[in-house]
Order: C-alpha cells, then structure tokens, then sequence
C-alpha cells in the first residue's frame, strides 16, 4: 500500500488529482465542448455567452498578470478593451476590414497607451496608482464619448468581422469561439511562462519587497513598465475580439465599473495563480447570467456574494482548493 | 465678467457638494484605511430617502432632515454588519467586498423605488433668484447649497479640530493600534466615523436631488470625482479635501462654460462643439494625473495634515 502510494506520487499523477487540477482541467474541457453542446441542444445562445467569458477571461488573465503577480493594481483596465474595440471599430469604419492590419493595431496603440500610462503612473504607490490608472481610463472614456464621427456616446456598429483573407473565417461563430478560446489558452501559457522567467521572478520579488529589489540592482521602474505594457497589449487584443464577438463598440465597455468588473474576477478566481482569473471570469459572468434568468434584480444576491468572498474566501476560488491540500 | 462670476459660483457650489462626499470619503480611508467604493451609494440613499420623506411630510426641511439621519443610521448598520470584517485587509478584498455593495445597493433601490428616478422638488420660495451684484441673479437655492455647506464644513473644521471626538478621530488617523491600547473603544469610534461619513454622503446627495434627478447609478460619476479630489488633496486629509473639492469643481464648471468658445477660437464651430464636452470631463483627471507626477501623494500629503 505505501509503495502504491508512493509511485502515485512520484509518477506526477497525484499532482494531477489534486482538487484545484481536477477542476482547472473540468473546467477546461467544459469550455472546449460548449459548442458542441450548443448545437447539440440548439441554444446558439449558449456560444454568444460563452464567447464572451473566455474573451473577458483573457482580460482578467492580463490584468492578473500586472495585479497579480506584479502588485500593481490598475483600476483602469477596461480602457485597453475599449482602445483594442475601437482600433477595430474605427479601422473597419475608413474602409481597412483585414484583421491582419486590424489586430496588429490594436494590440500595438493599446501597448502604447499602456506605456504611456505606466510611465507615469508607475512613480506613485498604493491608493495613489490605483486612482491614476482609474484617472487615465476616464480620459479615454471621454475621448470616446467625444469621438462623434465614430458614434460618440451611442456606440459604434460593425457591420463587419475582420477577415482574413479566406484564411480563417470568423463569421461561423464556432470558428470564432474555437479562435478566442485557442487565445486564452495562449495567454494562460504566455503569461505563466512569462512569471516564471527571470523577468517574472523580478516582478515578483518587486511585489513582495521593491526596496530590496533595488537595492540588488535591479532596474524595478522597468521591469514593471514593461510588465504593464504587456498586460496593456493583451488585454488591447481581447478588446479587438470582443469588438468581432459584438460587432458594437462604445464607451459603455470603458466605464469604471467594467474596470471593477475585471478586479472582481481575478481577485474572485485568486491572485497570482495561473488559472484564477479564468475560473473567476467563468464564475463571475455565469453567475451574473444564471441569476439574471432567475430574477429581475441579480444585483440583490451578486453584490452580497462578492462580499462574503471578500470577507471568507481569502485568496479567492483558486486560493480556497489550494488550502484544502496539504 | 457677470457670467464668469456666475460660473464661478456654479463651481464653488459643485465643490462644495464634492467637499462633503470627500470628506466622509477621506476620513473613512484616513481612519479605518478602508477604500469604500460604496460610498456613492449612500449619497445615492440619501436622495431618495430625501426625496421619500418630503413626499410624505410635505415638507423640504422636514424630508432632509429625517433623511440625514436614516442614511446615517443606515451607514453604521452597513458598518457593522458588512464593512467591519474587511478592516485590516488587503485593499483589493475592500474593493471587491464594496463593489459587492455598490451591486447591492443599485439593485435595492430599484426594488425598493422602481426603474425610474424620483423628483425632490424645492419649497417655492427656494426657487427665486436673488440679485447678489447689480445685473447679477443667482438661484437662492445654489447659493443656500453653498452657505450650508460652508457651515457644515466649519462645523466638520470644529468637530475634528476642537472636540474630544474629534481628537480620538485624529489620533485614530495617526495611529490606531495605540488609541486602542489607551482604552478607546475603537469599534465604536469606526462606526461612529462611518455613520459621520455617510451622513455627510447622504446630505451632499440630497443637496443635490432638487437640482438633478434621483437616479439609480447616480452616484458612481460623483464617486470618482470625489477620489481624485481626495487623491489630489492627500489621502487622509480634510484640509486638502476642501482645497482639491473647490479646485476640481471650479475647473470642471469653468471648463464645461468656457472650453466650446476657447475652441472655437481655434476650430471650426462644429469640432469646437463635439470636442469640448470631451476635453472639459477629461480636464480634471489631467489635473489629478498631472498633480500625482508631480507630487505622488498629493497636494497635502498625510504627514502634514
């Protein structure tokens, strides 16, 4: 029995039983077969809401990365879904409907606003960051609202998904789902990779103490702008998918309390863990639904849940299976 | 001139409304060192509880009144009931427990009113306009906004500065382990201040109801400019949430009147028009971006409050 045991362990398969695996990987499957199981039960719907999760699941996987691991909390990350959104928006709009151009943009204007933003705001600390960061997505907010040959405050309509050229066709919302969940998968990778790098190792040890990172000699106002920028041009990219999932873009999608919505998802899946933000993204949005079918006011049972979490669940959803193994 | 001045008092006026958000906002933060996203919505409550109360009083004085004290009752229950459990956490647990609330609150109010807003209307004699400068009429009840809320930021002023309480308030801010240990019960002061802050939210909110409508949502704008004026005043600071509240409502009321025909100046006649709307909501969180690069913690940091 206790050599049975031990193989077990030794053979990386417990690793693989632990409850927090277990349900990442149920988890996984799940999202990979939701269209089959929208059209074997004909609810089309089923796909629409799903689409939606995984690409705001890769919002909240960028923002974890920077909130996260780095500790830099940005109230303001919706903005990069409304930039990456009307970078799509506006491109299709004058006439450039290849996604080749389209997605390229977006991702690379959202880097550069978050450079912009990191740069500066990045000199303060604590409250102070988190309302800078909250001060720029307002500024873009406006910008939008003020944006009146692209909709201004009414939104924009795109008639058009990007096309890329006969490679790939994202008006069958199959391939679509299949295309934003093969991202997300992407940016879980690229993100875990990318903290468990000597570059992530940095951040990292930034977060738990930034004078000593210093005092090494580590250049940390760097480190970090980079990190915020990566976590800016990801979530840009998500913005220019979800612009394809709704083919709508309007200033709505920046306002603060979409800012606060991603916060709730990474801080409800857990802080700094690989899969947290997608199973609080999951979580989150299929609660928001499910209680949104089963009464009028879903606000009345979503804000209390959020408050017990906050209170009880410490480390969020992820952080709780991860107490329950030794 | 005459505009200019008339403006200037609009500016004052929103300061002052902003003055008395902040600072339940910044005392709460400075005190229990608890970001309350919340906050908006007792100036929310306090409205509609306005708004209630005078329709079955009959009475505008009468509705304000009992409406300050229910959203103050009502903020030291939410203190104790939901807010005490998040002191002494991470700041992103505050920010989810009271995103949790600000859901909450929304969702009450719409079972609780319904969907469509509410109307306070003011006693008739508030709704003259008084000559203040020879060619000038100003509305009376903008300029009672103003001495009122003047008075109550005198009476804070004293409250802070001159009362036992109000010292256990200041060294509460300064260092809350050791007023504890000297015996204070530090609960109750915590929802004291909380019950304080949300009185001072519930009235900037009924100021307000006349002049704009009760509305579900109406206090998450107004939420955030009450941060950036107490970021741009130091966190922790009443003095600095006066001066940032009068500059942030001045600078936004200005902007709004003046920018179109600055711009116009410059633009053509329709750019000016759908630009300065844009430029003007975003001039205040130039000011503050500007302000934190310039001074990271704000124009009167905590040490020299």
């Amino acid at each position: 029995m206790k050599a049975a045991r031990e193989f077990f362990r030794k053979s990386g398969f417990a690793s693989w039983l632990d409850p927090r695996t277990a349900l990442t990987a149920a988890m996984l499957a799940a999202l990979a077969l939701v269209p089959v199981y929208a059209a074997a039960a004909g609810e089309p719907f089923a796909l629409t809401l799903f689409t939606r999760i995984v690409i705001m699941a890769i919002a909240a996987v960028s923002l974890d990365l920077i909130m996260g691991f780095g500790g830099m909390v940005s109230f303001g990350h919706a903005a990069y879904l409304g930039i990456g959104g009307y970078v799509v928006g506006i491109l299709w709009k004058v006439g450039i409907a290849s996604g080749l151009v389209q997605w390229p943009a977006a991702i690379a204007i959202s880097a550069l606003f978050a450079l912009v933003v990191g740069t500066l705001s990045l000199r303060t600390r604590g409250v102070y960051f988190i309302m800078i960061t909250l001060a720029f997505a307002q500024m873009v907010y406006y910008v939008a609202q003020g944006l009146d040959r692209y909709g201004g405050d009414d939104g924009l309509t795109i008639n058009q998904r990007s096309s890329f050229s006969g490679l790939i066709d994202l008006n069958n919302n199959t391939v679509f789902y299949y295309l934003c969940f093969a991202a997300l998968i992407g940016s879980v990778y690229l993100v875990s990779r990318l903290v468990n790098s000597r570059f992530g190792l940095v951040i990292q040890g930034a977060r738990s103490n930034e004078r000593r990172m210093r005092a090494i000699g580590f250049p940390v106002f760097r480190y970090r702008v980079v990190a915020f920028v990566i976590a800016g041009a990801l979530c840009g990219f998500a913005g220019a998918l979800n612009a394809n999932h709704t083919n709508f873009i309007s200033p709505a999608i920046m306002f603060w309390t979409r800012s606060g919505d991603l916060m709730v998802m990474v801080i409800l899946g857990g802080l700094a863990t690989p899969f947290g933000p997608v199973i609080g993204a999951v979580v989150y949005l299929l609660l928001e639904e499910a209680l949104s079918r089963v009464t009028e006011y879903s606000g009345l049972f979503l804000g209390p849940a959020l408050l017990l979490v906050a209170i009880y669940l410490r480390g969020g959803i992820a952080g709780f299976f991860r107490k329950n193994t030794p | 001139m005459l505009y200019f001045i008339e403006q200037c008092l609009n500016g004052v006026q929103l300061g002052m409304l902003l003055f008395l958000l902040a600072a339940g906002l910044t005392l709460i933060f400075g005190i229990m060192d608890l970001v309350n996203l919340a906050h908006g919505s007792l100036y929310m409550l306090g409205a509609y509880f306005a708004a209630t109360f005078a329709a079955v009083t009959d009475s505008f004085v009468l509705g304000a009144v009992l409406a300050l004290v229910v959203t103050a009752a009502a903020g030291m229950v939410l203190e104790v009931v939901a807010i005490r459990p998040l002191y002494g956490r991470p700041h992103l647990d505050h920010v989810l427990g009271t995103f949790g609330l600000l859901l909450f609150f929304n969702e009450l109010v719409r079972l609780i009113w319904g969907p469509a807003g509410m109307t306070l209307s003011l006693p008739s004699e508030m709704l003259n306009a008084v000559q203040i400068l020879p060619g000038l009429y100003y509305p009376l009840y903008r300029l009672v906004i103003i001495l009122v809320t003047l008075a109550v930021a005198a009476l804070l002023y004293l409250v802070v500065m001159r009362t036992r309480l109000g010292m256990l308030i200041r060294a509460g801010a300064s260092n809350r382990e050791m007023v504890g240990a000297l015996g204070i019960n530090i609960k109750l002061l915590y929802t004291l201040v909380f019950g304080l802050g949300a009185a001072l939210a519930g009235f900037a909110g009924l100021m307000q109801a006349p002049i704009l409508t009760v509305q579900i949502g109406m206090g998450e704008n107004i939420l955030i400019l009450a941060f950036v004026v107490i970021v741009i005043g130091g966190i922790g600071s009443i003095r600095g949430a006066f001066v940032a509240a009068l500059i942030v409502g001045l600078i936004d009321t200005l902007g709004r009147a003046f920018l179109p025909d600055a711009l116009r100046a410059v633009l053509s006649t329709n750019a000016a028009l759908t630009l300065a709307p844009a430029l003007s909501s975003m001039s205040i969180y130039v000011l503050m971006a500007a302000i934190l690069v310039i001074r990271p913690e704000g124009l009167f940091p905590a040490a020299s409050r």
